[in-house]
């Protein structure tokens, strides 16, 4: 038995069979063959069985995802049935008499490389393609398991380097009970997913997949992030109660579903989730959430081969709202470029894509996005309780800006004689330090803040929270975060406005009774976070927390605000 | 002696992966050998590969090409299938 240890990126344990998610070595020899006919043949039996494993998984994707997603295995497909690609393979077999994978390797790398010199780049990614597909079948060659997550029909848990969108798109809820990565943090993209799956995973193991073999036994607790390899039975019954006593707990949590988030002395505050599709709005009722404090609408436009229409934009919208009913919903406009690419915009690389052309900044210049996009939430605004949030607002400029565009296409809907709700709010995201430094003049003209901390924090520290060396700068508890924080916080209330918080730390055990002190209105957070921060804020005071205040601002280091919140707390 | 017809590619983002995978799926199902010339180049259309590295964009004239038992319903056969996934006219 041995311990790892990780970062716990979602809550709950499991315990099941290592399902290795990698790469298998896909290396080999060149080889002189005699019989051709039956190397060709061993390539077709090789081609068909790749094709009927990327039927089922396009088949999985179609049910689970929908057709745009099952789309590119499509393509997947006619690669392998590509006669361009197939009869050269078996005429250098026929000809040259060698082993059918130098012939499929050799073959291949020459689509490869003619793809990855065109000097398109979606074009470039087809690249990617060819080799997804020509593993596949290189597998088969060499008779070695290739990874199917799709096709899991068993209970396991997933370990792997990183997980991807596409990996845990193929992901079976039913069979895959929890993962482990060696790469990631709380905010990465694994994270995120194994929260909003509701399976337990620990990300940042750093090293996971070298130490763990396929097949050994593991319990994943997602509760103190830990990774037990072939643990002893003494070890499966603890953490089976410790198992057990989650579910309890969850259970009580339940209760408290259909309450309002009161603090002990009696203030309500907002518990509201973070959503990226209509889908989710299930999970946010089911976990009692006052309403969706960020609708991140970046999801509509990725993974696919153009930008998606209004119509399809209004559909999405009118469905979130029409789910939520009479209870709040901000929408977050287009927040894309930068890392979150979309290839079909062929943006150009840039070398600081944190701080490049990104969110707002580009529905600016491209306004013809972003007017789709706006004439999309306005036509859908009549079907429930929408608010609208600009990303990366830097300046006041941008933020005029945008609204005037948004005003614009409002007149023109009314002018078409299209409904449009007349109590939109329009507010920004707070996640540039500039923008938190003068909140007090935004107040004026926003009618409400949402913090973005995940950003706000990597922006105020200069920290790229995808750079594992300079993660320990990821401090949510600096005092130059809580100074800023509750800057916004006090300018929104000077003017009668309210002040949320939408990134990782409004959920977070010793943040929330910082916020409560500061007066945040609005903690937007994971859906599954939400009863469990109910349940703490009903234990807290609102006015002892108010009275930590001046003391917490004015401390010198995270560590010291950390300490001292736990203490008080009794965390 | 083999048919052939023009088409204007009108779709904004030409030929990508989604309408070029509907084409070849369309000419995989003749048995006559068709081509698709655009810019100077002629390529497989059975070929996903193929009509993908044309890179076909907006305004494109494409010419359609088939040889063989079935040539003139599998040129009038691809033509529609442009036309009904609003590729081109």
């Amino acid at each position: 038995m041995s311990i790892l240890t990780g970062i716990a990126a979602s809550n709950g344990i499991a315990i099941a069979k290592a399902y290795k998610l990698a790469v298998p070595d896909l290396s080999f020899t060149k080889k002189a063959i005699e019989d051709a006919k039956s190397e060709v043949e061993r390539l077709t039996n090789a081609l068909e069985v790749s094709k009927s494993e990327l039927e089922k998984i396009k088949e999985h994707a179609r049910t689970s995802l929908g057709d745009e997603h099952a789309e590119i295995f499509s393509a997947h497909l006619l690669v392998l049935s590509d006669p361009e690609l197939i009869n050269p393979i078996k005429d250098k077999i026929e000809t040259d008499k060698v082993n059918a994978e130098f012939a499929l390797d050799e073959t291949a790398q020459m689509f490869i490389q003619m793809f990855e010199n065109m000097d398109n780049e979606y074009m470039r990614e087809r690249a990617a393609d060819i080799k997804d597909v020509t593993k596949r079948v290189m597998a088969h060659l060499l008779n070695v398991s290739f990874p199917n997550p799709a096709l899991i029909n068993e209970e396991v848990v997933v370990i792997a380097e990183d997980l991807t969108p596409s990996d845990t798109a193929q992901l079976n809820k039913q069979f895959v009970k929890g993962f482990a990565t060696n790469i990631g943090g709380r905010t990465s993209h694994s994270a995120i997913m194994a929260r909003s799956l509701e399976i337990p995973a620990v990300v940042g193991t750093k090293e996971v997949t070298s130490t763990v073999k396929e097949g050994d036994l593991l319990i994943i607790d997602g509760i103190d992030g830990q990774v037990i390899i072939n643990p002893s039975d003494d070890e499966v019954t603890k953490y089976t109660q410790k198992q057990e006593e989650f579910e309890k707990q969850k259970q009580e949590w339940a209760k408290l579903k259909d309450e309002p988030t009161t603090s002990s002395d009696g203030t309500h505050v907002e518990l509201v989730a973070n959503i990226g599709t209509p889908e989710d709005v299930e999970g946010v009722l089911n976990n009692g959430g006052e309403g969706v404090g960020l609708y991140r609408t970046e999801f509509l436009y990725m993974g696919k081969n153009s930008l998606p229409t209004e119509d399809e934009q209004f559909d999405a919208y009118k469905s979130v709202l029409e789910q939520m009913g009479e209870k709040p919903v901000v929408v977050r406009t287009l927040d894309i470029g930068g890392d979150k690419e979309l290839p079909y915009l062929e943006l150009p690389d840039e070398m600081n894509p944190f701080l490049g052309y990104r969110a707002i900044r580009l529905c600016l210049e491209r306004d013809d996005i972003f007017r789709t996009q706006l004439r999309a939430l306005l036509r859908a605004s009549t079907y429930g309780n929408l608010k609208i949030m600009f990303p990366m607002i830097a300046t006041l400029d941008e933020f005029r800006q945008a609204k005037k565009i948004l005003l614009e296409e409002k007149d023109k809907l009314i002018a078409e004689g299209v409904e449009v709700s007349d109590s939109i709010e329009i507010g920004i995201m707070v996640e540039i330090p500039s923008t938190a430094v003068i909140a007090r003049q935004f107040a004026k003209e926003v009618d409400f803040f949402s913090i973005g901390t995940n950003d706000l924090i990597q922006y105020t520290l200069a920290a790229d929270r995808m750079n594992e060396r300079v993660s320990y700068l990821y401090q949510p508890y600096h005092p130059a975060i809580l100074n800023l924080v509750n800057n916004v916080i006090e300018a929104a209330h000077a003017e009668g406005k309210w002040a949320g918080m939408c990134g990782e730390m409004a959920g977070d055990s010793i943040a929330i009774p910082i916020l409560l002190g500061l007066g945040l209105d609005e903690f937007s957070m994971s859906a599954t976070s939400i009863l469990p921060a109910r349940t703490q804020i009903k234990g807290l005071s609102k006015e002892e927390m108010q009275s930590f205040k001046d003391q917490l601002l004015s401390m010198n280091t995270a560590d010291e605000v950390e300490a001292f919140v736990r203490e008080k707390t009794n965390q | 002696m083999a048919v052939e017809k023009t088409v204007t590619i009108t779709d904004e983002t030409g030929v990508h992966a989604r309408p070029a995978t509907v084409l070849v799926n369309k000419a995989g199902s003749y048995s006559s050998d068709m081509t698709l010339e655009y810019n100077g180049k002629s390529i497989n259309l059975k070929s996903i590969m193929g009509v993908m590295s044309l890179g076909i964009p907006q305004g494109a004239e494409i010419k359609v090409i088939a040889e063989g038992s079935d040539e003139q319903e599998a040129v009038d056969g691809v033509v529609e299938v442009i036309k009904s996934e609003g590729l081109g006219e």
